[in-house]
């Protein structure tokens, strides 16, 4: 098999001034470098695949954002953002072992077909040693696994399923995002502070494998605290109107509704349960709560007052106030004029450490890659210190619990931070049941 | 020639011709050059081409002779990829099994929808088909994920049986193949400042697309081709002549319903991935889109139609601001903000906007699709040098 | 028993949503024979009249607050809306309170002017033209409008607040002496849509228009014989069914969050509903949008899921599905009616 596809800025050799052009020249210019992709000139390609269009272009035009500031720090343009606080110093703002980074944009659309077709078209046409981004688990699982097969790296970036890590890890794929295993052991004990262990919760979830995986975190760690599960409802995706899955809750006897919803249905869904004042109620001689296990910024602007007093979690907020989210919101703010969303930021954070990963390991073959990411420890990323763990690619780091603002200032201070919590909390062992299944395989250079 | 008159196989011909040097056709700009953005000649999208130029041709058996227009084309498609990717991950990796049991199981499944639906006509059959594709798709998301694995997508493991395949190293997944054949191996060939792509896959799916073509043309000239142009033209009037139409319009949707599930299954066999939303509505109708956009009852029009929707939805879709920059930079900068402001507004995000004008420009200007266009262009060429043959042009 | 009563509401609240936008796509199909798939982008369009109109009113005198800093460290930005500005805060505030009930004003005249200039500018010529390309060129209109309204308010869903009077519960069930409390905005939906209904019919029913229109449907070459330009009242038809959609729309905000793709969503669903009710019957059309809603809410009941695993995601198909095979043409379709 020889796929190879690189062709970027190498066969000028044959135009020798107008006569190169009659002759076919049967040659390849490079060596066959070992691996896909390999970058020849004086450039290197990374593919940016997010939502451009559908319910998530708004996450994916940020992420795309974040990717071309990420971009223009490791070529040393603007203010180096996150690269001055990051704990590794390997990167210094002259692009990527000497090449500069360039990139390529595609359309996701929030579906796994489409996506691995236009991941396909980044590595077959542009030459893309790297693709990132993401919206969806389904959609980062089915590009994790496309450059698996052709031998790129794949840093994902918004996917919160714990399968992206788990059943479906693979070698070439590495989340610095955390996961729903996460939220639930970081979110339940400050559940059972506010709201006490008495509690009955009542489930919507989405009716896909991210909704899934999550219902079963959150049920686990709040029957972890003695809560108990009154029942667990599916919900279609994009259903619009819940009001037929929230009349029930009334007469449950539940007091906690936990909405395992993203996106949209999360903003409708949220609104219509308050709608039919749930929070107004008293249950069980306690008041009615409602939790939102998974917070985005961008949607909970879209849910307005109804967030307020809502708890939830964040992988990382902008409001945080150590050196790195700093350095980040500063440059950030500064050339696009908003703060950046958690979507944002794990984008920003993962093209830098694919960057330094590869200029510790002296290459871009993807197998070095691998192995400078395994069990790296870095600090100074927004997150505190985050391990990269070896036996799933997935990062370990503080995880962040929420709760709507009571009055938020502006569109962007809807949530606050009720709790930072500590990386040791969220850990887990890589074959924990959530988890299992999975099997990496060896790291897969490709050509 | 192969049963066809000389005019036809003569189109036959063009058509081989052209779509065995797609890779030369669709790669036209030299790879460093500013317009190498617009070549579509890399191996993921002309397997594409050719499997949505398949995919609308079967569309094509139905709509375009019977006129029943079928909104659930999808869900065969889906089943298609589903029953192969299965049988990579319990047979075998060589794509023959997988592709058989596609057919078989989608044509099937087209057998008992078209069993039901046909019982109806007009929007009626249309919605028939619509509800159950889309019951089909809600399903595979949510409810048969054991089956289906749901929104990620039926994909390959390491630990598939795959029993006839013997034992494989366990490092990495295998690859589908044809005897030995790698789908994605390619040549790279350079010529001077330019570069092409021979895929192994694309190749597997223009000569089952072209075998497919040469069935269509075969059933447009039949006796059988004629009965369903019948039923288009007054179905009430075979039935009265003591005619039973049902027989052939069955017969109808369960070919082009195997058309769909090939289609289907080489999707899988060029990426092993089968996702749910394959079967949504929305590829249904991407598909009656492309076949009334290139020309609905032309032989070719589907595929200049699927054609044309796939190359807007993967190129336009990735040229963003900085390319843009980069191709009007000799504007000054204050012009160059406005051009690229104006132009950021039909690609990258803005794809959609150029499809949706696009699609209201040719239905409003070109009421026989593209195909029409093409014929225009050929009369016109005709009536300007008197004596050129007219035969290159779409026969139908 | 709380449940079945709650889950009927619910049936009939989701009902008015679909009977209006089948409504809207009937008149259409029944007096024009055309098939527009950019009804669903008619509905999104009303919806954004409302959001529209909100961010009118809450347009604002920024001053800057240096007491208090923004996420850069700069000088807090304060805003203050125009309209409290100039009304005073007691009415500007109540205008902005009321911007949804307030949009119908702005919503009529839009709706109108969209559905005539759809009309006369691009349906009119496709007329005689197949359904086929009747679905292209007015999905291709449907794709157009929605990207433009993407441009202008973004693709996340932008919250709409009935007003406050409106926005808590109420309690259905104090006359048959028990605690059943329901969103007061769901049922200004439901009586909103009965009227809007009522109103159609009537207008059909009882004036010399309607009586015309209604000839034109029966029998479109007889009422042309008779000398009845029969087309100049199309365009009307065009116009109030667009703006049926556009008011279904606009009233349905603060149930549903709207966002650019939300036509595209009820797009389908309308045709089903539609089809249902039988092609070019109103009074069908309105039966089934009633029957479908009610029914997919009974189906969301866990205890109706426990039994089928996954019917409230198949429901409406289902019973498309019978309904179809056991009565031909819907419930009270018209024969010949997009049979061909």
């Amino acid at each position: 098999m020889s796929n190879k596809f690189s062709r970027r800025g190498v066969l000028k050799s044959g135009a020798i001034a107008g006569s190169g052009l009659l002759l076919p020249t049967y040659l390849r210019a490079e060596s066959h470098s070992g691996f896909t992709n390999a970058p020849t000139g004086s450039e290197v390609v990374f593919g940016f695949n997010v939502p451009q269009t559908g319910p998530y272009s708004e996450e994916g035009l940020d992420e795309l954002r974040a990717f071309q500031l990420a971009v223009e720090h490791l070529n040393g343009e603007g203010d180096g953002g996150m690269l001055n606080t990051f704990s590794s110093k390997a990167l210094d703002g002259a692009g990527i072992l000497g090449k500069k980074v360039t990139f390529v944009t595609g359309d996701t659309q929030t579906k796994s077909d489409v996506a691995r077709a236009s991941a396909q078209s980044m590595i077959q046409k542009d030459g893309a040693v790297m693709i990132t981004g993401g919206s969806s688990s389904g959609v980062a699982v089915a590009v994790q696994g496309l450059c698996q097969e052709a031998g790129v790296i794949f840093m994902a970036a918004l996917t919160h399923s714990n399968d992206t890590t788990g059943k479906d890890r693979k070698a070439n794929g590495f989340r610095h995002f955390f996961n729903a295993y996460m939220s639930g052991a970081a979110l339940a004990p400050v559940l059972g502070n506010v709201y006490g262990t008495e509690r009955r919760a009542y489930h919507l979830t989405a009716d896909y494998t991210w909704g899934w995986t999550q219902e079963e975190s959150i049920a686990a760690s709040t029957e972890a605290l003695g809560w108990q599960t009154v029942e667990k409802v599916r919900t279609p995706v994009g259903a619009g109107d819940f009001s037929s899955y929230i009349a029930p809750v009334l007469n449950s006897g539940a007091d906690v509704l936990i909405l395992n919803h993203y996106g949209g249905d999360m903003v409708n869904s949220l609104s219509q349960a308050v709608q039919f004042g749930l929070r107004d109620k008293m249950v069980n001689g306690k008041q009615f709560e409602i939790v939102v296990p998974l917070y985005s910024e961008l949607m909970a602007a879209g849910a307005g007052s109804n967030i307020q007093g809502v708890y939830g979690s964040m992988n990382w907020n902008w409001q945080l106030q150590d050196a790195g989210t700093q350095a980040f919101v500063k440059s950030f703010g500064e050339k696009y004029g908003r703060p950046p969303s958690n979507a944002a930021h794990t984008s920003y954070v993962q093209t830098l450490l694919y960057a330094d990963a590869v200029t510790r390991a002296g290459t871009f073959n993807p197998c070095g890659v691998v192995e400078a990411l395994e069990d790296f420890e870095f600090d100074g990323m927004g997150n505190g210190p985050v391990l990269y763990r070896g036996a799933d690619h997935q990062c370990f780091k503080d995880v962040l619990v929420m709760k709507g603002a009571e009055n938020p200032t502006n569109e962007y201070d809807t949530l606050e931070i009720v709790e930072t919590t500590p990386r040791a909390q969220v850990e887990y062992a890589p074959d924990h049941p959530m988890f299992a299944g999975g099997d990496l395989g060896q790291c897969n250079p490709g050509a | 020639m192969f049963g066809l008159n000389q005019k036809d196989t003569k189109f036959l011909l063009i058509v081989v011709t052209l779509t065995l040097l797609t890779p030369f056709l669709l790669n036209p700009f030299p790879t460093d050059s500013a317009m190498a953005q617009f070549n579509a000649g890399y191996p993921a999208l002309m397997q594409r081409f050719a499997i949505y130029g398949l995919m609308a041709i079967g569309f094509n058996i139905l709509f375009g002779l019977t006129g029943y227009l079928s909104f659930g084309h999808a869900a065969f498609l889906g089943v298609g990829s589903y029953s192969a990717v299965w049988m990579f991950k319990l047979l075998s990796m060589n794509i023959l099994p997988a592709i058989i049991l596609a057919m078989i199981v989608s044509g099937l499944f087209a057998l008992a929808i078209g069993y039901i639906s046909l019982r109806r006509s007009g929007i009626y059959f249309s919605i028939l088909t619509l509800a159950f594709a889309e019951m089909s798709y809600r399903l595979a998301y949510s409810v048969l994920t054991p089956i289906t694995n749901g929104e990620t997508g039926l994909q390959l493991n390491l630990n598939d049986p795959r029993v006839l395949d013997g034992v494989a190293d366990t490092s990495s997944l295998p690859v589908p193949g044809l005897f030995g054949l790698k789908m994605n191996s390619t040549y790279t060939l350079d010529i001077g400042a330019w570069s092409f792509d021979f895929n192994v896959g694309f190749y597997v799916c223009a000569v089952i697309a072209i075998l497919g073509f040469y069935m269509s043309l075969r059933i447009f000239r039949s006796p059988f081709g004629m009965m369903l142009r019948a039923v288009k033209s007054n179905q009430q009037r075979m039935n009265y002549t003591g005619l039973n139409s049902r027989p052939y319009t069955l017969a109808a949707f369960v070919i082009s319903g195997i058309y769909a599930g090939l289609a289907g299954a080489l999707l899988a066999a060029m990426d092993p991935l089968a996702g749910a939303e394959r079967m949504q509505w929305t590829a249904s109708g991407e598909v009656v889109l492309m076949t009334i956009l290139g020309g609905a009852g032309t032989l070719m029009g589907p595929v200049l139609g699927a054609g044309f929707i796939k190359y807007c939805e993967n190129i336009f879709s990735k040229i963003n601001e900085t390319i843009l920059h980069s191709w009007f930079s000799f504007l000054p900068d204050s012009l160059e903000s406005v051009v690229v402001w104006f132009f950021a507004r039909f690609v990258g995000e803005g794809w959609h906007l150029t499809l949706g004008v696009l699609f209201m420009l040719i239905v409003i200007f070109l009421p026989g699709g593209l195909v029409e266009g093409g014929q225009r262009i050929a009369s016109w060429w005709k009536n300007r040098g008197k004596d050129e043959d007219s035969s290159n042009q779409p026969a139908e | 028993m709380d449940a079945i009563i709650l889950q009927f509401f619910n049936g009939l609240e989701k009902g008015s949503a679909y009977a209006l936008i089948a409504l809207g796509l009937t008149l259409i199909f029944g007096t024009l024979g055309v098939v527009n798939f950019a009804h669903g982008a008619l509905f999104m369009i009303g919806a954004f009249c409302a959001v529209t109109l909100r961010k009118v009113f809450e347009i604002s005198k920024v001053s800057l607050d240096p007491t208090k800093t923004d996420f850069l460290g700069k000088p807090l930005e304060v805003k203050t809306p125009y309209v409290e500005a100039w009304f005073g805060e007691t009415i500007g505030s109540a205008m902005i309170n009321y911007s949804v009930p307030l949009a119908i004003l702005l919503t009529i005249p839009v709706m109108l002017f969209v559905g005539w200039a759809m009309e006369r500018g691009l349906i009119k010529h496709f007329y005689k033209r197949p359904h086929a390309d009747q679905i292209l060129v007015t999905f291709g209109l449907a794709i157009v409008l929605q990207e433009i309204v993407k441009y202008f308010f973004g693709a996340n869903p932008i919250q709409m607040m009935a007003p406050s009077d409106y926005s808590g519960t109420v309690n259905i069930g104090a006359i048959l002496g028990m605690d059943i409390f329901y969103p007061v905005w769901r049922l200004v939906y439901f009586f909103f849509s009965a009227v809007i209904i009522g109103g159609v019919f009537a207008f059909l029913q009882f004036t010399t228009f309607g009586m015309v229109v209604r000839a034109g449907m029966a029998d479109r070459e007889t009422v042309g014989l008779l000398g009845i330009d029969i087309d100049k009242r199309f365009t009307l038809m065009f116009g109030l069914a667009a703006g049926v959609a556009g008011l279904a729309g606009v009233m349905y905000t603060p149930i549903l969050s709207p966002n650019y793709h939300m036509g595209m969503d009820f797009l389908v669903l309308s045709f089903v509903v539609v089809v249902v009710g039988g092609m070019g019957s109103l009074p069908g059309a309105v039966a089934a949008g009633f029957l479908l809603g009610i029914l997919q809410s009974f189906a969301s009941l866990n205890e109706v899921k426990a039994i089928i695993p996954g019917i409230d995601q198949i429901i409406i198909y289902l019973v498309a599905i019978v309904i179809l095979l056991t009565r031909p043409r819907g419930l009270m379709g018209r024969k010949g009616v997009m049979e061909d």
